[in-house]
This record gives structure tokens, sequence and C-alpha cells, in this order.
């Protein structure tokens, strides 16, 4: 998988409340319309920002909180291609992957807001072309791997109708 | 080399010798979703072309969140798990019955060995009975509620030791506040905790539910105790089934251990807008106070209200001041009831909701204003929470709270015990 987009930046201890708020993601399940009220407690004006295929890049601990799987939807359906964090909470982590959103681990003080960044996830590579820089990633653990591979979870499970993760 | 209670609990749902880090799929003993959560799954089970759930007495869907519905949306959603549940016989608990990490262990659903899964990230809670339980997101709850397992990546285990006894004045709440502001948000993150030692062994089971509920706020996985004679009674009084405790091993291997001496704590308080904002009560008394709220998951059992009740009896609270109350269960409002206790909350001046997740999540009952400021016996703080990103929440046991509906201001409530 190869993505290429501008970085949007936001700091430490990003919850899923700030990702999408409960006063939203409560009323419906058009996540198209979640997608709208993306970060909107940090940041009003980001989803309007958005390019289609951009990152949301953050520090530590991003996605912690609830386990609502509307957060990884809302960053999918506004057109995000990835979340580039130096961790993430483990609920969200999974989720990410249940749902095909690619999660890259690494040390993001490398990336400044509005960075041209270029990820080859199968290789394992994330350049920052604003500053000529390679950034080494964490590899995703190999089941993860086998379910992003299947597409997520639901197609995982369409596919054999029960986890089949021994094989890589 | 012995074994953690999370690697034996995952040993022996997965049939493998397993240990931290190694990756298993395990046999789920329950399964539960919520409001928020529920009408994804149910889309994922039916995206996966499933046709009936692994064993529909260890399903369970709650209305809690959303409870009773505010909104057309949210009704819509609620006829879908209603539906569903029609459909496949599951267990349903529905509006005014309770939030969901009441109803499970009350209603005897979950005994200590067990491993469950909720699509609430609060699942976390029955590790005070010696249970593995932890929260999920709606697609791998379709998949336990499919097919009876999950993949686990077996936790390392983070040891907090708590020595002492705890003051008067000074409940679980508070330590397990000052815990998450010592190892901050992410401090267990990947992990299992252990929480050990007197001042845990001296609690009540009740009292035990508020620490392993916030081990999610350090970012563990789950938030385990082992097992002794209260939960043993506690847990025989709730549920017909069969258990055994699971202890960790003498020489299992932990990845932190902390000591604590608790016999000097404070009572603590969560500023806004982190849970790991965390300082003693007397640093923020006299914060005026716009709102209170005593319930939810963390803080709406009788023992909370009970608290509530010695500190409000015979008393008003103050002038331009709100109070809510949400009993955690229709059982436990039904018992605050007959021991006279929501008479005294009521003549105090309490607001009394449904019994659910009442203002937590901040889709109804008791939004707060612009600039407002609420304290709260809840587990989040975040900006916004409450469903209002220009209030701020502080988090507190239910005695700072009732202290604080008092003085409308953050109040010490030692001076009560």
């Amino acid at each position: 998988m190869y993505l290429k987009g501008k970085a949007h930046k936001f700091g430490n201890d990003v919850n899923t409340d700030y990702i999408i708020s409960g006063r939203y993601k409560f009323k419906t399940l058009d996540m198209k319309e979640l997608a709208r009220h993306v970060m909107e407690d940090l940041d009003p004006e980001f989803y309007a920002r958005i390019k289609k295929g951009d990152f949301i890049v953050a520090g530590k601990n991003f996605g912690c909180g609830s386990s609502r799987e509307q957060a990884p939807l809302a960053i999918i359906n506004a057109d995000i291609s990835a979340v580039i964090a130096k961790s993430f909470a483990r609920i969200f982590y999974r989720n990410c992957i249940n749902t095909g959103l690619p999660l890259v681990e690494c040390d993001t003080d490398l990336i400044e807001p509005g960075d041209e960044l270029e990820i080859d996830l199968n290789q394992g590579i994330l350049k920052n072309m604003t500053r000529g820089i390679d950034i080494p990633i964490t590899p995703l653990p190999p089941v993860m791997l086998k379910i992003l591979d299947d597409g997520g979870l639901v197609e995982h499970f369409k596919k054999y109708g029960t986890f089949n993760l021994t094989e890589k | 080399m012995g074994k953690t209670i999370a690697e034996k609990i995952l040993s022996y749902k997965s049939g493998k010798n397993a240990k931290a880090n190694d990756i298993v799929i395990a046999d789920l003993d329950f399964v539960m979703g919520q409001d928020g959560t529920s009408p994804l799954a149910i889309q994922a089970f039916n995206e996966m072309k499933a046709v009936r759930v692994f064993d529909p007495k260890r399903v369970a869907m709650v209305i809690d969140h959303s409870s009773p519905s505010p909104l057309q949306g949210v009704s819509q959603l609620h006829q879908q798990m209603r539906q569903f549940a029609s459909e496949q016989g599951i267990i349903l608990y529905d509006i005014g019955e309770g939030v969901c990490h009441q109803l499970l262990p009350e209603q005897g659903l979950v005994v200590p060995g067990d491993l469950i899964i909720g699509a609430d990230s609060h699942t976390c809670t029955y590790g005070a009975i010696n249970a593995f339980s932890t929260g999920v997101g709606s697609t791998d709850l379709a998949a336990g509620i499919v097919s009876g397992k999950l993949w686990f990546k077996v936790p390392e285990t983070i040891k907090f030791i708590c020595n002492g006894k705890l003051p008067p004045g000074v409940f679980s709440k508070d330590l397990i506040l000052f815990l998450i502001g010592d190892v901050t948000a992410d401090g267990a993150t990947y992990m299992a905790a252990e929480y050990v030692g007197e001042a845990i062994k001296d609690l009540s089971v009740e009292a035990r539910f508020t620490i392993s509920n916030m081990a999610i706020e350090m970012g563990a996985k789950c938030g385990l105790m082992e097992g002794d004679e209260k939960t043993v009674a506690w847990v025989k009084a709730h549920s017909q089934r069969d258990f055994e405790l699971v202890q960790a091993d003498e020489d299992a291997e932990y990845a932190r251990v902390l000591e604590y001496d608790v016999s000097d704590l404070e009572p603590q308080v969560a500023k806004p807008h982190t849970v790991d904002h965390v300082a003693p009560v007397g640093e923020v008394a006299g914060t005026r106070i716009h709102q209170g709220f005593i319930g939810t998951c963390t803080n709406g059992r009788m023992e909370d209200l009970r608290i509530a009740a010695q500190i409000l009896q015979g008393k008003k609270i103050a002038p331009d001041t709100r109070f809510i109350v949400a009993p955690s269960s229709r059982q436990v409002m039904l018992e605050a009831m007959a021991e006279g206790i929501l008479q005294i909350l009521v003549e105090a001046g309490a607001a009394v909701v449904t019994p659910g997740c009442g203002p937590c999540v901040g889709t109804h009952n008791g939004v707060p204003s612009d600039g407002e400021n609420v304290i709260s016996t809840a587990n989040r703080n975040f900006k916004g929470r409450m469903g209002n990103n220009r209030a701020f929440v502080y988090l507190a046991s239910p005695a700072t709270v009732a202290a604080s509906m008092l003085t409308g201001k953050i109040t010490d409530p030692r001076e009560f015990f």
C-alpha cells in the first residue's frame, strides 16, 4: 500500500472523544456525516482543510479513551489515508486494523505541519519529502498485517467464517 | 517461571501455555455491547454473513448510554438492538435497567476466572472480581458474537502494591485517581494492571470496582485483582455459576512493580481536561461548581449513594448549583429507595435520572453550559465529554462531590468523616 499526502499535526493523548464527540456518535451510523465533525473539539476548521489522502500526525497515546469504532471510521470517511503517531492506545489500534485504517508508529518529532509525506506500508518506509529524510517505522505485528491484508476483520470473517491467523 | 493472573486466564482460555507478548486465540465466557457500539457490531455481523450468535445466553446488549432515547436517530439505533436481540434470543437490558458494567456482575453473568469482552472501554471493571475483561470495538465484538473467540496479545503486567490503610474521608476513587496521576494516561498501555496490597484487601468489592473500572484511564487492557473471601462472598450472592479464583504465582514476572503507602493519601481531584491531571483536593478547593453528578459505572453504586446521603442528610445543596444523581442500576435504585437514601438526596435538591450512564457521555441528562464547572464521579473529563467543549469537568469521589454540592465550591470532604 502506497500513500501520499500532507501532515496535519496534533499533540499527545488525543482521545476518541476528540476524534468524534459522543454528542454526534450516538445519533447515526452515517459515517460521512460523523466525518464532518472529526477532531472538532480540538480544531473546528480541521475537516475543511483536509485534502484526500492527507495524514493525521500526532504524539504519544493517540486514540486513548473510549472503544468507539466511530473514531477510525470518521477518520477514514474524512479521507485521511493513515494516522502517524509516536504510540497508539490499544483498543483504537485494534479498531483501526479491523476497519482498515493504516497506522504508522514512528518519531513524529521529525514531521512538521504541512510536510509532504510518502509511505510505503509494504516496505515499511516513511519519507518526509519536505525535509528530505527517511523516518524508521515500527512494523505491524503479523496477525494485524494478516487482517489488514484481508481488508479488515469483516472481510477476514467472510473469507474464513472464524479467526484464521496461524499462517502469516 | 510463574504466571501473572492475565497469563493464567489467557492460558486456560486458549489451551496454550501463554506468556506475555504471545498471540493467542481464546474462548470467551461472555460478550457485551452497549447502545453506542452495538449497532455497528450488528452491521458487521450482517456483513460477515453470519446467521446465529455463538451462544445467546452469553451475549448481552445494554441500552444505557442514551437511555431513554433523547432523539429520533438514537431511537432507530435502539430499535435495531431490540430487533437483533429478539431474533437471536440474546440478553437485552432495555432502558432503566442500568449501566452495562453494573449489570454484568450484579446479574451474576460474569465470575472470577472468566474471559470477557465488551464493546465499551470500561469493560475492565470486572477485574475487581478476578476476571480478565477488556474493552474492544464493534468489529471485534461482532467477531466475538459470531465465533465465541477473539485473538489477544497476552499483556505484560504492571503491579501496583498499595500498602497501609486509607484515612477517613479518602476512598478507592481517590486512590485510583492518584495512581493514574502517578503513571499518567499511557503509563500502562498494552499492559494488564494488578492491584494488590492491604489497602486493596480492605476495600469492599463495590469500592474495588471503582479502581478496576479506571484501569483503562492509565491505558491498561484490564485491571485485575486477586480473589479473596470478599470476592467469593460477593460473587456467590450474585451468581449461581461455579468458579475458581485465579491468583498470580509468587515468581510471576512483571514489567513494573510500583509500591505505595496510602496512609497519608488526601482526597484527589482530576482537573480539566485529562484524567491524569490530578491534584490533592486542597489545590482546587474553593473552585466554583455549577453542577455536580454522582453516578456512572465508576461510582453509582449503593455505597456511593450512601456516602452522599451521609453528607447531605437534612441539608440543602448550595443556591445556584444543580445536582444530578443516576443510580447505576434498577436494583441499586430500588435498594436506595428502600433505605431512604433517595429520599435524602432528593430532599437535599438532587435531580434523580434514569439508571444508566446519565450525563457522563454528553448525550442528555445534564449537558453543562459554556464556562460552567462540573464536579463528577465519572471516569473521564475530556474537553466536550459532557456535551459542551466550553465546560470544565473535575473528577472526584462521591464524598467530594457531595461536600462540594453543599458549598457550591470544590470542598474537602474529610470534615464529614
